[in-house]
């Protein structure tokens, strides 16, 4: 018996024969709030996991477009950014209710086994780092938290070199933005790069440059919503 | 004070009585390091260990569930904190808690603080002078138990006047801050000379530094031994009557000395077992402030309502109601169970009735404020509505439905107060009660006794 992480309801198993044979894991959000988060699934663009009828939808056109080659291979998000998403998000990045990264565990290890997993080998794992001062403003890094949760977990080889205030901005001018990023060591391996929001892919982009100019062959992207 | 370091009354009023995060003093890194170690701010353990559980030692909160780890990148090591308080800043390990255990602060004494000009009636009078009494005496605590439209903010004049006199410091605290926001003003209009200050999640002052606070209970989580009186308005509302930090928060924000005062128009079972039991001294005003009875809810029984409901549509006997009202001047609150209900209510009515200005609220409306004005003005009819508008709100001249009124969100306590909704203005003091239901419940029997017999004390058959 356990409380749910959002609503804090106890959760009531329903014990099968399956328990006694296979470990479960632990449930962390009671069925009701589990149903008002929303996979992503059905037709998405394949670059960027947004839904969309067209194979590269605008956003990523523009991208080809504007880099001619785009560093970023794919993202692949889990889930879409609706309301409850928003509020929890919230409250995990900006209130710093740590424990809420359990409430999405158990999808964001089943998707990154079914995406990854399968096809990838010899990979690294790199969340995206925040900046010292926001750093120590949250006491954590919501990326480097979802990235534990994962297999193979190292901390960053990346380092942010200033800051990210990336709210108040428009979509055209976050596109523009200078790279904020410092590479600590180079990696020739595949990189999975892990985030919790791919809103237009900048962040996730200048990572990417930065790692391929530097050697990488090739860099993925993992998020947790797509904006 | 004694030593080399002085600082501005306005910044030791902010610190007086609280207990406060570091993030929260409001002095800068060095004034804090002067503070602490001339020991006028004293750091407090922000989470300690007793037995077998833990305890924050802002919120109070022991359940196990409601603390978490997190690895902590400032100090390379995990920290235990409180989820239940964490909307207000996250308490942990990593950071102390301070209180300031410098000079008290001079609150001013006021000759005649109060500009309200208004006339009690007997009844209110008598609890007024009931309220003096306690707080003359330092009684620990007194509950007024006074019916829904009987003018209880009123009655507090005077207990409040006879504080600022003496240069006490007062919270009118509520678990509601719709109930925070519509008092200010009021108290503002009868306090004119006094500091006062609106404490709520979304208010923009949060100094929290007036003689006079009006908070919501959650923000006494920021409080301890500051005030002389704390009065708990609808100590009945929710979230306090569900949540043991909220009590003890309650308690703490007082001086050991001081008195608690508790409004309702509905007592909890567990308030009215201690009153019965003479635990808990309380005064009963039966009457509204303008003499006239409770409108007595009447059930009407819609076999049909909730596949109505479940098709959004409105069950014969409530149209039937609406159209047939003996006072169709009347504007009408009808009370759902749920938002989904209220919205689509809203879009079904509005489709077989368009020439009906109606609308809907909730607690997730972001434009709720705005339309509760508008039917204030009577510029919309019909206004459905979840619970939120139970209570703290007055229209003049309203009747009132309640569709699904067996469904668990109406209990007793909620139903008097919906009831409570009708009937408040000396020129139209009846209305209409009607709880549409597909079969009784307990809440709905002793929510009609308990106004009638409310209203049978008040002296009225
Ligand atoms: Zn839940
Ligand atoms: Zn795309
Ligand atoms: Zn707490
Ligand atoms: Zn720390």
């Amino acid at each position: 018996m356990n409380d749910c992480l959002w609503c804090n309801q106890a959760i009531i198993y329903q014990p099968s024969w399956r328990h006694l044979f296979t470990f479960v894991e632990r449930t962390t959000l009671c069925d009701d709030c589990q149903s008002e988060l929303e996979l992503l699934n059905g037709k998405r663009c394949v670059k960027c996991s947004r839904k969309s009828d067209m194979e590269r939808c605008l956003d990523c056109q523009y991208w080809s477009e504007k880099l001619g080659k785009d560093p970023l291979t794919a993202n692949i998000s889990v889930y879409s950014y609706n309301e409850r998403m928003r509020e929890m998000i919230a409250k995990w990045k900006y209130r710093g209710d740590y424990e809420l990264v359990y409430a999405f565990r158990p999808m964001f290890v089943k998707v990154f086994k079914n995406h990854f997993l399968t096809q990838l080998k010899n990979f690294i794992i790199v969340p995206i780092p925040l900046s010292e001062m926001r750093l120590h403003e949250r006491g954590f890094n919501q990326a480097d938290a979802l990235a534990r949760l994962l297999p193979y977990y190292q901390p960053s080889i990346l380092k942010r070199l200033h800051s990210e205030k990336q709210a108040k901005k428009t979509r055209y001018e976050r596109m523009q933005t200078k790279n904020p990023f410092k590479l600590v060591e180079p990696i020739n391996k595949p990189v999975i790069l892990v985030d919790d929001i791919y809103t237009t892919g900048t962040t996730l982009r200048h990572a990417a440059r930065l790692l391929k100019n530097n050697g990488c062959p090739e860099v993925y992207g993992y998020t947790l919503v797509r904006g | 004070m004694k030593n080399h370091f002085s600082l501005p009354t306005r910044i030791i009023k902010q610190l007086a009585g609280k207990r406060l995060l570091k993030r929260e003093l409001p002095v800068n890194h060095q004034t804090y390091q002067s503070l602490t170690k001339l020991k006028l701010l004293h750091p407090i353990q922000p989470i300690i260990k007793k037995g077998f559980h833990y305890e924050c030692q802002r919120c109070h909160n022991t359940k196990r569930s409601l603390f978490g780890m997190y690895p902590c990148s400032r100090c390379n090591q995990t920290h235990r904190y409180c989820r239940k308080c964490i909307t207000m800043g996250r308490v942990s390990d990593c950071e102390k808690l301070y209180e300031w255990h410098g000079p008290e602060p001079n609150w001013p004494t006021h000759q005649q603080p109060c500009t309200w000009k208004g006339k009690l009636t007997i009844e209110q009078e008598r609890a007024a002078k009931r309220i003096v009494t306690a707080i003359q005496l330092k009684e620990k605590e007194i509950l007024i138990h006074a019916v829904c439209g009987s003018g209880k903010t009123e009655m507090l004049f005077q207990g409040i006047t006879y504080a600022l006199q003496l240069g006490m410091r007062l919270c009118i605290a509520t678990p509601r801050s719709d109930v925070v926001r519509e008092l200010f003003p009021r108290l503002k209009r009868a306090f004119q000379t006094v500091s006062i200050q609106a404490l709520y999640g979304e208010s923009r002052d949060k100094s929290g530094s007036a003689q006079l606070i009006i908070a919501t209970t959650h923000q006494l989580l920021r409080y301890i031994h500051a005030f002389d009186v704390v009065i708990v308005d609808e100590i009945d509302a929710f979230p306090y009557h569900k949540d043991i930090s909220l009590p003890i928060v309650t308690k703490r924000a007082l001086k050991p000395s001081g008195t608690r005062i508790y409004l309702t128009a509905t007592p909890r079972d567990d308030q009215k077992q201690r009153m019965k039991y003479q635990h808990l001294p309380h005064i009963f005003i039966a009457k509204r402030y303008h003499n006239h009875p409770l409108p007595v809810p009447q059930m009407k029984l819609t076999i049909s309502l909730q596949k109505n409901l479940a098709h959004k549509q409105f069950p014969k006997s409530f149209l039937r109601w609406y159209f047939t009202r003996e006072h169709s001047e009347r504007q009408v609150l009808v009370f759902v169970p749920t938002i989904q209900i209220a919205e689509a209510l809203k879009q079904t009515f509005t489709t077989l009735h368009s020439e009906i200005r109606s609308t809907f609220v909730h607690s997730k409306d972001p434009n709720r404020e705005e339309k509760v004005d508008l039917f204030r003005k009577k510029k919309i009819d019909v206004l459905f509505t979840t619970t939120i508008l139970e209570r703290g709100v007055t229209f003049p001249a309203i009747d009132v439905a309640v569709l699904n009124a067996g469904h668990h969100v109406f209990d007793e306590a909620a139903l008097v107060q919906i009831a409570g909704r009708a009937g408040r203005s000396p020129d139209d003091p009846d209305g209409d009660v009607i709880f549409f239901h597909d079969g009784k419940t307990n809440a709905m029997v002793q929510a009609i006794q308990a106004i009638k017999a409310m209203n049978k004390r008040g002296g009225f058959k």
